[in-house]
């Protein structure tokens, strides 16, 4: 298979076209599932730039997907009764959340380590406090009922919230969002991997390992600094835009700490610095959560004749000792950057 | 003017019990240089289980005794709880890459907070007032007996810790411990020893300022461990983490900051932002402190280490 690079991508390309469907079978609920895990992967790729490859923990990550959101969702609501085209609002989620990247990043270049995460963390509340207040004096984001009946993302004037018929097929919304976010992470994907291996992705690894000898080699630490969270930033806002559309809804509970943690989770587990493994970590915790719902209250049924706990406890319960078991035993990730792994392996402090 | 010494006391409070908290986070990370992220939810569970001992003795006893009773058992909970934390999470990981004891901290915080809304259900516990409770005239402002005994609680629990650390064998270890591990270990320090008993010491703070919040605010929650762990590990930041005094600077100014702050915002803009910003405050003036001293207010300089 490795040596047939094109075969390799026709049969990616067939699993992603076909994977709604084998999973649409045991419902829709599921397809919609799988929305959800394309969004969290790509905002897991976004993150990865930041702590995977240029190895600034960044605890504010969901900030960003919430700046997408709200410029999606103010732009196309009656919020404001504006209605603009959704492949105009995109690229502006993209720009002003890199803005605000940048604008996070600048004042914190020289913050390393556990400083900088504080301060991200920070950053990130202090968004999500503005969105649930900016209500008064000036109504801008409705405060904590957030922002509801925004447009659904249409492409070619086909709206994807409605149920498409294709020659005699009925193709319901959630499979036209699901090929649509399939289609937006394979760009990030590549953009990521192509990143990787540029200049600036070597930069960014250079700085990871150590900042001293990068500047050292004439690497110009600040600019590449600032352009890693404005990068992994603006592929946020991109999903937050993604995310607005697709809900219809959104509101400041959205974009918790909670949510930030999640990601960076994702990120780790999968294996910091590797495309393939934290689109796998993405996955995995994106439906994982999901199958301990579904499972929780027949599980307990089996076993005590009875709902002993509630399954909403249960669930986060399981998904936190399961958090605390894999870095027990893969303390680098289920399927780490194969460069990481000899370091680790190699290196015996 | 009144406003002014009235937000004062009640920052002052509120920042003595920042403060407490603060320590846990800071010696935790001055020994192991590991974000304790469970620390915030270790308060909650002191709080918890002095609660729930507290209630039912209730009228049986005097007031100042079943404080009492609740806050020894809240201790002996949240010290073994920290022990077995440290244990079962963070010890096999000693030699991790960095972020994964993290991510095992993030993992004991949910479980943590998901078996207090299993014990003790998704509610809001109002918390029995235990105190008589006087009123005097400070200054023009009004403070009870309960701020009071907080502030100086706190302020005895801050100096006993301080000898603890600067005046005995443990505290000498620990202070070895923190600078280097490994050449502490050759002079014969018991090192997994040593950070057990951080590890304790730290938690029973926690459960003392569980018990101290709860009854100041009159409530428990089982998250109630979340943002109040968020503001200590920033007011042991803004100190300079892994500094003792820090910790305690960073929790009183951070607690006055943030009693200031929401009683005078609404004057200062004129209506525009209200109390509601309170905690933007904090992390404001976290991010505002760090920009121009990037190693916290009492943080001394590192050097670049890889």
């Amino acid at each position: 298979m490795k040596r047939y690079p094109q075969l390799r991508m026709l049969a990616t390309i067939a699993l992603l076209l076909l994977l709604p469907f084998a999973v649409g079978t045991m419902g829709n609920a599921w397809v919609r599932i799988l929305d959800f895990a394309l969004l969290y992967i790509m905002l897991a790729l976004g993150l990865n730039i930041v702590v995977g490859f240029a190895g600034l923990l960044d605890l504010g990550y969901i900030a960003f997907y919430g700046v997408g959101a709200y410029t999606y969702a103010l732009l196309a609501s009656p919020q404001f009764g504006v209605h603009w085209p959704v492949w105009l609002i995109l690229p502006l989620c993209a720009a002003i959340a890199g803005l605000f990247g940048a604008l996070l990043g600048a004042p914190t270049l020289r913050l390393r380590g556990d400083y900088l995460a504080i301060v991200t963390l920070g950053f990130g509340e202090i968004i999500r406090i503005f969105l649930n207040n900016l209500n008064s004096p000036v109504n801008i984001t409705n405060g904590p009922q957030g922002i509801a009946s925004i447009d659904p993302i249409a492409v070619a004037g086909v709206s994807l919230s409605r149920t498409l018929n294709v020659f005699g097929f009925e193709v319901h919304g959630l499979y036209l969002y699901y090929y649509l976010f399939a289609f937006v992470a394979l760009l990030i994907v590549v953009v990521s991997a192509r990143l990787q291996d540029s200049r600036i992705g070597r930069a960014w690894v250079a700085i990871r390992e150590d900042e001293v000898a990068a500047k050292a080699c004439g690497i110009n630490t600040r600019n590449v600094k600032l352009l890693a969270f404005a990068m992994g930033a603006s592929f946020g806002g991109v999903a937050g835009g993604l995310f607005a559309g697709f809900q219809g809804f959104v509101s400041p509970e959205s974009f918790s700490l909670l949510e930030s943690i999640m990601v960076l989770c994702m990120v780790v587990i999968g294996g910091m610095g590797h495309i393939g493994g934290v689109i796998f970590g993405g996955l995995l915790l994106a439906v994982m959560p999901e199958i301990f719902r579904y499972s929780a209250v027949p599980a307990q049924q089996a076993l005590f004749g009875k709902v002993v706990i509630d399954p909403e406890s249960l669930r986060m319960l399981l998904f936190g000792l399961a958090l605390i078991v894999v870095m027990l035993y893969r303390p680098a990730g289920l399927w780490p950057e194969p460069r990481h792994r000899r370091e680790l392996a190699g290196k015996k402090s | 003017m009144e406003t002014f010494i009235q937000q004062l006391f009640n920052g002052l409070t509120v920042g003595s019990i920042y403060a407490l908290v603060a320590l846990g986070y800071t010696m935790v990370y001055g020994i192991l240089g590991l974000i304790n992220f469970a620390h915030g939810d270790v308060v909650m569970i002191g709080a918890m289980v002095a609660l729930s001992v507290t209630r039912p003795l209730v009228g049986v006893l005097p007031g100042p005794l079943v404080l009492l009773i609740g806050l020894v058992v809240a201790a002996v909970t949240c010290m073994l709880l920290g022990f077995t934390i440290e244990r079962v999470a963070y010890r096999p990981l000693r030699k991790a890459p960095r972020l994964a004891p993290l991510i095992t901290a993030i993992g004991i915080s949910i479980v943590l907070q998901q078996l207090a809304m299993i014990i003790w259900g998704r509610g809001y516990h109002p918390v029995p007032t235990l105190l008589p409770g006087g009123m005097h005239d400070l200054l023009g402002a009004q403070i009870n007996d309960l701020q009071l005994l907080i502030i100086a609680t706190a302020a005895v629990t801050m100096v006993a810790l301080m000898l603890l650390v600067n005046r005995t064998r443990l505290g000498r270890a620990m202070r070895a411990t923190a600078e280097n591990p490994e050449i502490a270990a050759l002079m014969g320090v018991n090192i997994n020893r040593v950070i057990s008993a951080t590890f304790v010491i730290g938690s029973a703070l926690a459960a003392l300022a569980g018990v101290m919040v709860s009854s100041h605010y009159g409530i428990a929650h089982y998250s109630m461990g979340f943002m109040l762990g968020l503001k200590a590990f920033t007011a042991a930041v803004l100190g300079g983490i892994g500094n003792l005094g820090g910790a305690m600077l960073g929790g009183i100014l951070l607690g006055v900051i943030e009693a200031l702050g929401a009683g005078y915002i609404g004057d200062l803009t004129g209506g525009v932002f209200g109390s509601n910003y309170q905690d933007v405050f904090a992390f404001i003036v976290l991010i505002v402190v760090l920009v121009f001293r990037p190693s916290g207010l009492m943080g001394e300089r590192v050097s670049e280490r890889a």
